[in-house]
């Protein structure tokens, strides 16, 4: 890259002049002024023209801007990634710009041409950046630090003195001082020159880099990954093939064959709950109690547990608990009395005290009256439900735990809809070809207690609520890469540290012969303006040098030249 | 983990009033700082700080003694001008003495009580009364933790009681170690008073145990870290603006006006420290905190995987730490960068804290996420 600082190293052999010797502190790249680079050659020149601006520090600048801008409507605007259901909602009520966000993937941001573009071109410049910043700090350590500028005074910090030492055993004194506190130094001619602090350009280009292993585990991460989610009645189990899932999400690389062999059984869940004060209700705990095995082989089964926060490991995947509720357990009989029906059907909670909703149906209840009929069942779960519905909360719950559990459901008869062989939502009925029953004239409707069971009007049979089950829902998760990513995260905090905090710095000791014999010491250092301590050292330094150079009473307490010009 | 489900109502019921008695405490130290800075207009030394008064007495007896060893270090400052740093090494003792004269731009103003003598009593009370208050802070925050068994920072009301102890704690510290940190007492303590306001009025919540998200040594790490930086980055903040305002009075001088930024009276701007200082300090500030900015933000995300399975799901939280972070970044770059200095990074320095403090105030109050632990009603 041409707009950066040549090595400092191989003009090390001679006197430079000031400017060179102010020579920058980093290998960042000098920032051009924009009438250097206007293009005048064809394709060529406007790709080296393209190439220089987006590896320059003011577009990497604004790039980080616009990054962090782009990351803006994200945080305000449902995502379909973590919540298709809320992004559904809010299409539904805001149908004219609906389909504007849609166009701008203003529900996908972070997956969105835009986003990405903005990310892909500030690697595309990191890269142009440190790749050469590298090359050129190997270069810098190959080499010795630069000789002292003919001019000390014109540094930002300077001190001078008067020692009747002589001038080359200022220097080897010089030298070993600056060697003892760890700079590189190396005498030329009447002059030391010394570093140190290099460490903040390995730290620099150590953090750099990390953020592609960051890039790179994150890649990965999304094309050999996956998810899957499934819901666990109390006493039922999983075995990790793609049939089981409820809902599953794969990547180019995490099919159906890729998944790891592993199946756990959920033997119980429990809840605690806050029981008093003004955070009534309040989850405390949530524990599901299972039993998993590894590979093929189910009759090996280990105890485990997974909690919110303690996901189960195993065979390269992880279960997580992301949810739980409640089940009703009823049984349906017909005119005859047979059992057409029997078992828990999960309810999903509509609230925090776990008022659940759900449907019951009934697809094999058989023929009444000549003619196929099936029954559905729309309900809520209330697992401490209010002696009497409220006027204006209905049977919610008070509180989560099934304290006081009612099931409230109203009954349906006609066509389900299940044999049409479209995909149905199982916790609500399709009510296109049902019609509700009714009783005495009104809708038919009843709130039962567990043990308790209603007559279905019109001579449809019976129902019985014979208890509930608890369930809990997982995500099972395969996340190649989240170890790359750790790994180098670690390494960019470790390289800011050692960026922000360390300081590089030149120290230049020069003793010349002075008309009247003595000697002068002009000692000079150099640092980033951010840098105040570098004032502070090189006073610690000359100090310590005076041990080797005692002054001399002085005649005047001015510098030997007033310095002219700043550097900064 | 171990639950202990019980709340020892005594002991919240302490750390309220605790919490109350600080406020009134740091509301004194606030008048008292306010006096200070309205008496330390009196005088003419308010004005005339380049003598810095006793510092020379130092050099002087230094040198008297025959052995010593001197040197004057000459630093070239932005705005052309010089300033010195005088060290003095006594034989023998291995004491040094440092001594600092500045030249002309550059000059720090003396404090807030100039050199008047009332001014620097109501200073001192000011200091006294911020030292009780946290220490009644620190018996508040201590007994919220302790009435539920925990670390007291699991919903905003704790986070925020927290974030006003670390921000007065660090100045306290400055202090001690013999930093010339007086000037921030005022923003400092009302910053603190602002913050604890809030939290006793709207975020305030019944001291109560964790729900089951919150379950985890990453509590205590992730939180931890988020409650420095958020102390840190105010900090900065206030040197920020100051650095601004000071700027800004600057410009007004030269401009041949006699008032600082809002006609505000210029004895007060003197009396800050030159707005180089006050620049290089939130710099400094921002930089030292920014690695630990990063490690928080890495810490929640290895939180998220454990509880969410994902370390990474841009949950609205996630997504302004980030912004947060991108705009430091931003901010750091551009003072790397020739060019960037002085006013324009330090608008990008204000907008990064603005995004620190909409992911605390905004996102936890008006956006849903997964982040939903503030207790706010
Ligand atoms: C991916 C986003 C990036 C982030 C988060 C980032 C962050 C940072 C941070 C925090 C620093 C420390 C500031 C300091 O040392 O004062 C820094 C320094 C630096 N960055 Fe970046 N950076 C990014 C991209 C880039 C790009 C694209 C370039 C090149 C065009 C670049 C070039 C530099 C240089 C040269 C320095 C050192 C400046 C110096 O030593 O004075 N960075 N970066």
């Amino acid at each position: 890259m041409s707009n950066t600082d040549t090595g400092t190293g191989a003009k090390a052999q001679q006197p430079l002049d000031d400017e060179a010797a102010a020579e920058r502190l980093s290998t960042a790249p000098v920032e051009e002024r924009p009438e250097d680079t206007v293009p005048s050659l064809g394709a060529v020149g406007w790709l080296r023209w393209t190439w220089r601006q987006l590896t320059s520090m003011r577009v990497a600048l604004i790039l980080l801007f616009l990054l962090s801008l782009a990351a803006v409507p994200g945080s305000l605007i449902p995502q379909t990634s973590s919540n298709a259901l809320r992004v559904q909602q809010w299409k539904a009520a805001h149908s004219v710009l609906a389909p504007l966000y849609e166009k701008l993937q203003l529900f996908d941001v972070y997956s969105s041409v835009w986003f990405s573009a903005i990310y892909i071109l500030l690697f595309v410049s990191l890269a142009g950046c440190i790749v050469p910043r590298s090359w050129q700090f190997v270069g810098v350590l190959r080499s010795m630090p630069p000789a002292a500028p003919r001019n000390l005074t014109r540094m930002p910090v300077y001190a001078t003195w008067r020692t009747g030492a002589a001038a080359p055993d200022v220097t080897a004194a010089a030298e070993r001082l600056l060697g003892g506190r760890r700079f590189r130094a190396h005498t030329l001619g009447d002059a030391v020159a010394a570093e140190k602090g290099y460490l903040r350009e390995v730290g620099n280009l150590l953090f750099h880099i990390s953020l592609f292993g960051l890039l790179i585990a994150m890649a990965w991460g999304s094309v050999a990954g996956g998810q899957g989610g499934k819901l666990v009645l109390e006493g039922q189990g999983f075995s990790n093939t793609m049939t089981q899932y409820d809902d599953f999400e794969g990547a180019a690389f995490y099919g159906a064959d890729d998944l790891d062999a592993f199946g756990f059984k959920l033997d119980g869940f429990s809840a605690t709950y806050q029981t008093k004060g003004d955070q009534l209700g309040t989850p405390r705990d949530f524990t599901a109690h299972i039993r998993y095995w590894t590979g093929t082989d189910n009759s090996r089964l280990r105890k485990g547990t997974i909690k919110v926060n303690e996901p189960l490991e195993v065979a390269g995947s992880k279960v997580y608990l992301i949810g739980h509720g409640y089940s009703p357990v009823v049984t349906v009989r017909n005119a005859k009395g047979e059992v057409v029906f029997q078992g828990p059907t999960p309810f999903l909670p509509q609230d925090n005290n776990l008022t659940s909703t759900g449907a019951i149906k009934v697809g094999d209840y058989g023929t009444k009256d000549g003619k196929k009929v099936q029954l559905g069942f729309s309900g809520i779960f209330s697992p401490t439900a209010p002696v009497t519905a409220s006027m204006t909360t209905g049977w919610n719950s008070l509180f989560p735990a099934a304290a006081d559990p009612k099931l409230i459901i109203t009954a349906y008869e006609g066509d389900l809809g299940t044999d049409a062989g479209l995909p149905q939502n199982v916790y609500q009925l399709d009510i296109a070809h049902m019609k509700q029953l009714s009783q005495d004239g009104n809708k038919a409707a009843v709130a039962l207690k567990p043990g308790q069971g209603w007559t279905l009007p019109d001579g449809y049979g019976t129902v019985s609520f014979d208890g509930y089950q608890q369930w809990a829902s997982f995500n099972i998760a395969h996340r190649p890469g989240n170890s790359v990513a750790l790994g180098s995260a670690a390494l960019a905090v470790l390289g800011l540290i050692g960026s922000l905090l360390i300081q590089r710095r030149r120290v230049w000791v020069r003793a010349t012969e002075a008309e009247d014999g003595t000697t002068v010491v002009e000692m000079a250092g150099l640092a980033r303006s951010e840098s105040a301590r570098i004032a502070e050292e090189l006073a610690e330094l000359a100090v310590a040098l005076q041990d080797d150079a005692p002054a001399l009473p002085e005649e005047s307490e001015t510098p030997v030249n007033e310095p002219t010009e700043k550097r900064g | 983990m171990v639950l202990a489900t019980a709340v020892n109502e005594h002991l919240a019921n302490i750390s309220n009033y605790l919490i109350y008695s600080a406020m009134a405490v740091y509301t004194l130290a606030m008048l008292a700082h306010c006096f200070e800075w309205a008496f330390g207009s009196r005088g003419a030394i308010a004005r005339r700080s380049a003598e810095q008064g006793g510092t020379l007495a130092e050099t002087v007896a230094a040198t008297a003694q025959p052995a010593a060893r001197k040197v004057t270090v000459t630093v070239a400052s932005a705005g052309g001008g010089t300033a010195t740093l005088t060290r003095t090494a006594l034989a023998g003792e291995g004491a040094t003495v440092v001594t600092g004269g500045r030249g002309d731009d550059e000059t720090d103003g003396p404090g807030a009580a100039g050199s008047d003598e009332q001014a620097d009593l109501l200073g001192r009370m000011a200091i006294s009364l911020t030292v009780l208050g946290l220490v009644l802070h620190f018996g508040g925050v201590l007994t919220r933790g302790l009435s539920v068994t925990r670390w007291p920072w699991g919903n905003m009301y704790e986070f925020s009681c927290a974030l006003a102890f670390t921000a007065v704690a660090a100045y306290l510290v400055l202090l001690a170690t013999g930093k010339k940190v007086r000037w921030l007492g005022l923003p400092v303590v009302v910053s603190a008073l602002l913050t604890l306001g809030l939290a006793v009025t709207v975020l305030y919540t019944d001291s109560e145990q964790l729900v089951p998200a919150l379950h985890s040594p990453f509590l205590a790490i992730h939180v931890t870290a988020a409650i420095i930086c958020g102390g840190a980055f105010h900090a900065a903040f206030v040197a920020t603006a100051l650095y601004l305002l000071k700027d800004g009075y600057d410009r007004r001088i030269a401009a041949g006006r006699t008032t600082g930024p809002l006609g505000t009276d210029a004895s007060i701007w003197q009396r800050l420290p030159s707005a180089g200082s006050l620049d290089k300090l939130a710099y400094r500030i921002n930089a030292v905190i920014f690695p630990l900015w990063t490690f928080t933000i890495i810490a929640g995300a290895i939180w998220a995987e454990k509880a969410w399975g994902r370390y990474w799901e841009w949950d609205p939280k996630e997504t302004w730490s980030f912004i947060t972070w991108v705009a430091y970044a931003a901010y750091l770059h551009a003072r790397a960068t020739a060019g960037w200095k002085g006013r324009k990074a330090a608008y990008l320095a204000l907008l990064a804290f603005a995004c620190f403090v909409f992911n605390y105030y905004g996102v936890n109050i008006f956006v849903t996420g997964k982040h939903s632990y503030a207790g706010v009603g």
